[in-house]
């Protein structure tokens, strides 16, 4: 079933700020056999001109993906997750997140579209710092795929 | 932001060291812990040809993590990337044996924007099919 419409340009509300820690951005950083220094060594990241150890590109999906939970499970939306796949993924940084941060993620829905029975929604996520700060902003396309015999 | 590569010194066509990135069932469950995207496609091989999948599937966000480090590691400074994106074409498909998959990637300078910033096109693929589609990243050079 297609997704409601007046759901697009809806926003829901900042969440609970994540505090980045120096050691999850290291268990993260591991985890994708990244050895850059600017993500484990304090000096090697300051020298770069970052107060802290600074986190990769990718780290702060976990946050915005979390926050965009919001809005893929709103029971008036109607999203069916198990069918959702991911379709695109960017990011415009202001600035690299970095331990240390408070984080705090709004979500907005940017478009709703059907093509060929799948429900494609368009979520922004923008991430800004515990002084109001502007961090990074997320952009997510989610597609859930047409059930069969719809 | 201290970039290692100038901007005067790229062209349009200069090809960033391309990389390729071994990627086990083991390096999923490790990811998957510390991404906290426990779905169970990437880890379940049950589960994941229940729902239609050839095997278990790398998560598109560990390839897109791994694509954009020929950025990093070229540029230095992770916080020389301004923008990065990518659209999730094909699945990287990881058998349970001790070889896995391979994720290839290549870069190169696609087009010199203004205030020292430059486009880099990236190519992502596996078992020769094309994982990411329109994966470009914005970096900021010295």
């Amino acid at each position: 079933m297609a997704l409601d419409q007046s759901f697009v340009g809806r926003s829901y509300p900042p969440t609970a700020p994540y505090e980045v820690g120096r050691e999850k951005i290291r268990e993260f950083a591991e985890a994708v056999g990244d050895t850059n220094p600017a993500y484990t060594d304090q000096e090697a990241a300051k020298a770069l001109g970052h107060p802290d150890v600074i986190a990769p590109p990718t780290f702060v999906f976990a946050i915005t993906f979390k926050a965009a939970g919001l809005v893929v499970e709103d029971p008036q939306l109607g999203l069916d997750y198990s069918r959702v796949v991911h379709g695109d993924q960017k990011f415009a940084y202001t600035r690299p997140v970095r331990a240390g941060d408070r984080l705090s993620v709004t979500s907005t829905i940017e478009a709703i579209k059907s093509m060929a029975g799948n429900d494609i929604l368009d979520v922004r996520g923008e991430v800004h710092d515990e002084s109001g700060e502007h961090v990074v902003t997320a952009w997510t396309k989610l597609v859930a795929r047409a059930a069969e015999g719809a | 932001m201290t970039a290692k590569i100038a901007y005067a010194d790229v062209e349009v066509g200069t090809e960033l060291p391309a990389q390729s990135f071994p990627v086990t069932r083991a390096t999923l469950v490790q990811y998957a812990g510390a991404s906290g995207d426990f779905n169970p496609i990437h880890w379940n091989e049950k589960f994941a040809v229940e729902v239609g999948l050839p095997d278990v599937i790398a998560h598109g966000m560990f390839t897109m993590a791994e694509a954009i480090r020929v950025v990093t590691d070229w540029a230095g400074d992770p916080g020389a990337v301004v923008e990065y994106g990518v659209r999730f074409t094909k699945p990287v498909v990881v058998p349970n044996d001790d070889k896995g998959a391979l994720i290839e990637v290549s870069a190169k300078v696609a087009a010199k924007l203004d205030d020292q910033r430059v486009r880099v096109d990236l190519t992502a693929t596996s078992a020769g099919q094309k994982v990411l589609g329109m994966s470009r990243a914005v970096v900021r050079l010295a």
